[in-house]
C-alpha cells in the first residue's frame, strides 16, 4: 500500500465533504483553475464547477466577507488564505463577522465556514510568508482554532472542520504538505477538540502542536536513550484547548515543556502556562517553559532562520534539565 | 451680495445641492394611493420612531452610540418598498434603524434592542449599531465602515449559487446594501462591485450620500464627488437619484431589481440625501451651515410625498394626519414594550457564544 501526502488527505476531505453536501463551496485565489497553491483543491473546479470552486480576485477582505454571508445564508464555504498570512487582510472579517457575529446578532445567524491554508515558517521565504497567525487570532471569540499535523488527522479534521456549524480556523503548515501516510479506511472524522496523546510517558510532558510535533518525536529516542521517558501530546485544538487532556497529563508527570513555533510573546504557550496555573499548580514539581520561536521577523537567512525557531537539541535539553535538575 | 446669494454660492461650490437640479436619473416610479399610503406609511414610521429614539436617548433610557436616520427616510422606503420582504436580503450599518422598520421588523423588536432588553431582535446583544433578524432576511447592522458589503454580496453569491448548482427557479432573491458616501472611499466598496459584476451578483449598491463623513465633507474626500459614476470603471450601470424624493428612488430601485432579477447583474444608485440631525446623537454638528440645513429641510421627503399624493387627490390632510396618529400609538406602544420587557437573564450571558 502506498501512503497518502497530507495535502492529497485535505483534498480528499474536501472532495468528500462537497459530494455530500452540496452547500459546501470553496472560495479563493487560485483555488479553480489552479487547483490551489499547494493543490489542495486540484480537479475539483472541473469535477464541481466553477460556482462550487470559486477563483477570486485578489481581495482577502471582500471574498472573506462574502464567505460570511454566503454562510449567513445558507451556504457551508471553505475560504483558502492562498498563504495564511495574507488573511491579515481580512482580520476584520474574520474576528467581527466570523467570530462575533452569532452572538451579536443573538442566535440570529450561525457562521458555518472554514478559513484553512498554510502558515508557518518554511524554508526561506522572508517574513511576511512566514508567520504564525494562530496567536494572533487566539483572542477572537466565537472562532475555533485547529492545526492538523499528520495526513490522517488531517483528513479528519477538515471533514470535522466542514461539518462544523461555527467557523473554524484550520492551520496547515507548508513543511507538512508532503508527509506521507497510509489513511484509515473509509469515512472517517476526527474530533475538533481534543488532543492527541502522541506518546504515552512519565516523566515529564511536553505539549505542542503543528510542525514542532515532528521536532518533538525526533527528540523522543535522543530523551529515552537518556533514560527520559516523556509523554507528547499534539494539541490539535488550539481554541479551546482540550484542558481534560492536558491536565490528566500533568497530574500524571508533574512537569510540562511547550514547544511552539509562533512567537513568544503573546503565543499559544503564553495561554497555555497560564491556564496551566490556573487548573494544575499544585500538580506541578517544576515550573512550566515555553520553547517558543524569536520575538523577531523570520530572517531570511538559512542559518538565522534556523535559530529563530525551535530545534529539536533544545527540546533535549530543556527536557533533560528539568527532569534531572528541577530547573 | 445678499445672503441668499452668498448662501447659493457655497452651495454651488460644494456641488450637492446643486446636483439635484441637473440629476441624469430614469423615470419616477408610478403612484398610486395604495403605494402612496404605503410609502408615506413607512416613511413616517421611520421619521416618527427616530424622533422618539432621540427623546429616550436624552431622558437616559439608551446608551452608547445612536445614529439618527431623519431627512433619508425616501431612501429606506423606496429601495426596501419595491422589494419583496421576507425573500430578498437587505444589509445595513450602524445607522440602521428604519431599514429594519422597512424590512418589516416589529418596531417593538427594534426598539427593545435599543434599550437593550431579551425582547429585542438581536436579544440585548447587539444594540443599535447591531440589529439582526434573520426571520426578516435583515442581514444586519454593521458597525465598522465597509464591511457590510461584503456580507452583502456573499447573500447575493447564494442566491446565484441556489438558482445553479440546486436549480433552484425560485432563487431570485436580490440583495440590497446599504452604505453613506464615506464608505465609498474605502477598498470593500471598489472590491466588491468589481467581484459582484465580474459574477453578474444579484445585489444593488445603494449610496445614502448624504454629504457628510461625520465632519468630513465629501469633496474633501473623493477625487470625484458623484460616486454614480465608479460604476463605470466597472462596467456596471450606475444611477443618480433624488434621495429626497421616495418614487425617484423607487423608480431606480425598480430598474435595479428588474436587471439583478433577469440576471443582468448588479446596479449602483446613489441616492443624493441628507441628514436632518447630526451624525449621531452624542455630535455636536457644528460643522454644517444653517444654509445647507435649511435648504434640506425645504425638500423634506415625507412632506413631499404628502403634498405629492394630496395634488393627485389620492389623501388628504386629514387621512395622513390620521395616520400619523396610528403610528405615534405604534412608537409609544413599542417604547411601553420595550419598557416592560426584561433585561436578558445574567446566567445567559455566554449563550450565542457557539452554536451546536
Ligand atoms: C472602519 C471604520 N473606521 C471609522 C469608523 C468611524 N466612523 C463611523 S461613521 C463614519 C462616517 C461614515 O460616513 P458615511 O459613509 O458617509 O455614512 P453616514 O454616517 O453619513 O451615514 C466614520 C468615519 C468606523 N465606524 N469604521
Ligand atoms: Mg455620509
Amino acid at each position: 500500500m502506498t501512503g497518502t501526502l497530507l495535502f492529497n488527505a485535505l483534498r480528499d476531505a474536501i472532495d468528500e465533504e462537497m459530494a455530500r453536501d452540496p452547500h459546501v463551496c470553496v472560495i479563493g485565489e487560485d483555488v479553480g483553475q489552479y487547483g490551489g497553491s499547494y493543490k489542495v483543491t486540484k480537479d475539483l473546479y472541473e469535477k464541481y464547477g466553477e460556482l462550487r470552486v470559486l477563483d477570486t480576485p485578489i481581495a482577502e477582505n471582500s471574498f472573506t466577507g462574502m464567505a460570511v454571508g454566503a454562510a449567513m445564508t445558507g451556504l457551508r464555504p471553505i475560504v483558502e488564505g492562498m498563504n495564511m498570512g495574507f488573511l491579515l487582510l481580512a482580520f476584520n472579517q474574520i474576528s467581527n463577522n466570523m467570530g462575533m457575529l452569532r452572538y451579536t446578532s443573538g442566535g440570529n445567524y450561525t457562521i458555518p465556514t472554514v478559513v484553512r491554508g498554510p502558515g508557518g515558517v518554511g524554508r526561506q521565504l522572508g517574513a511576511e510568508h512566514s508567520q504564525r497567525l494562530e496567536a494572533y487570532f487566539h483572542a477572537v471569540p466565537g472562532i475555533k482554532i485547529v492545526a492538523c499535523s499528520t495526513p490522517t488527522n488531517a483528513k479528519g479534521l477538515m471533514k470535522a472542520a466542514i461539518r462544523d456549524e461555527n467557523p473554524v480556523l484550520f492551520f496547515e503548515h507548508v513543511l507538512l504538505y508532503n508527509l506521507s501516510e497510509e489513511l484509515p479506511k473509509g469515512d472517517y472524522v476526527c474530533s475538533l477538540d481534543q488532543a492527541d496523546l502522541v506518546k504515552e510517558g512519565k516523566d515529564l510532558t511536553i505539549l505542542t502542536y503543528s510542525r514542532m510535533r515532528h521536532h518533538c518525536l525526533k527528540a523522543l529516542p535522543q530523551l529515552q536513550e537518556k533514560g527520559i521517558d516523556a509523554e507528547l501530546i499534539d494539541l490539535i485544538s488550539l481554541k479551546p484547548f482540550d484542558l481534560e487532556t492536558i491536565c490528566k497529563s500533568i497530574k500524571k508527570t508533574n512537569r510540562v515543556i511547550i514547544v511552539e513555533e509562533c512567537m513568544k510573546t503573546g503565543g499559544i504557550g503564553a495561554e497555555l502556562i497560564a491556564l496551566i496555573n490556573e487548573n494544575c499548580f499544585d500538580d506541578l514539581d517544576s515550573r512550566p517553559i515555553r520553547l517558543s520561536s524569536q520575538d523577531i521577523p523570520t530572517p531570511y537567512n538559512g542559518k538565522l532562520e534556523n535559530l529563530t525557531i525551535i530545534q529539536p537539541h533544545q527540546i533535549v535539553d530543556t527536557a533533560e534539565k528539568i527532569v534531572r535538575k528541577g530547573l | 451680495m445678499t445672503n441668499d446669494q452668498e448662501g447659493s454660492q457655497l452651495l454651488q461650490q460644494e456641488g450637492h445641492a446643486e446636483r439635484l437640479t441637473s440629476l441624469r436619473g430614469g423615470e419616477s416610479a408610478n403612484l398610486d394611493r395604495e403605494i402612496g399610503l404605503k410609502l408615506f406609511r413607512d416613511m413616517t414610521l421611520g421619521r416618527r420612531f427616530e424622533d422618539k429614539c432621540a427623546e429616550m436617548y436624552y431622558r437616559g433610557k439608551m446608551f452608547g452610540f445612536v445614529h439618527l436616520y431623519n431627512g433619508q427616510e425616501a431612501v429606506s422606503s423606496g429601495v426596501i418598498g419595491a422589494m419583496k420582504l421576507k425573500h430578498d436580503w437587505f444589509c445595513s450599518t450602524y445607522r440602521d434603524h428604519v431599514h429594519a422598520l422597512s424590512a418589516g421588523v416589529p418596531a417593538r423588536q427594534v426598539m427593545s434592542e435599543l434599550f437593550g432588553k431579551e425582547t429585542g431582535c438581536s436579544k440585548g446583544r447587539g444594540g443599535s449599531m447591531h440589529l439582526f433578524s434573520k426571520e426578516h432576511h435583515l442581514l444586519g447592522g454593521y458597525a465598522f465602515i465597509g464591511e457590510g458589503i461584503p456580507i452583502a454580496l456573499g447573500a447575493a453569491f447564494s442566491s446565484r449559487y441556489k438558482k445553479e448548482v440546486f436549480s433552484d427557479e425560485n432563487s431570485d432573491s436580490v440583495t440590497a446594501a446599504f452604505f453613506g458616501d464615506g464608505t465609498c472611499n474605502n477598498g470593500q466598496f471598489f472590491e466588491c462591485l468589481n467581484m459582484a459584476q465580474l459574477w453578474k451578483l444579484p445585489i444593488i449598491f445603494v449610496v445614502e450620500n448624504n454629504k457628510w463623513a461625520i465632519g468630513m465633507a465629501h469633496n474633501r474626500a473623493t477625487s470625484d464627488p458623484e460616486i454614480w459614476r465608479k460604476a463605470n470603471a466597472f462596467g456596471m450601470k450606475g444611477e443618480e437619484v433624488d434621495g429626497m424624493d421616495v418614487l425617484a428612488v423607487r423608480g431606480a430601485a425598480q430598474r435595479a431589481l428588474e436587471r439583478a432579477r433577469s440576471g443582468d447583474g448588479p446596479t449602483l444608485i446613489e441616492c443624493l440625501t441628507y441628514r436632518f440631525r447630526g451624525h449621531s446623537l452624542a455630535d455636536p454638528d457644528e460643522l454644517r451651515s444653517e444654509e445647507e440645513k435649511d435648504f434640506w429641510a425645504q425638500k423634506d421627503p415625507i412632506e413631499n410625498l404628502a403634498r405629492i399624493l394630496a395634488e393627485k387627490g389620492f389623501s388628504n390632510k386629514n387621512e395622513l394626519k390620521s395616520i400619523e396618529k396610528e403610528i405615534d400609538l405604534e412608537v409609544n406602544d413599542a417604547v411601553e414594550f420595550a419598557l416592560s420587557s426584561k433585561d436578558p437573564d445574567p446566567n445567559e450571558l455566554t449563550k450565542y457564544i457557539w452554536a451546536d
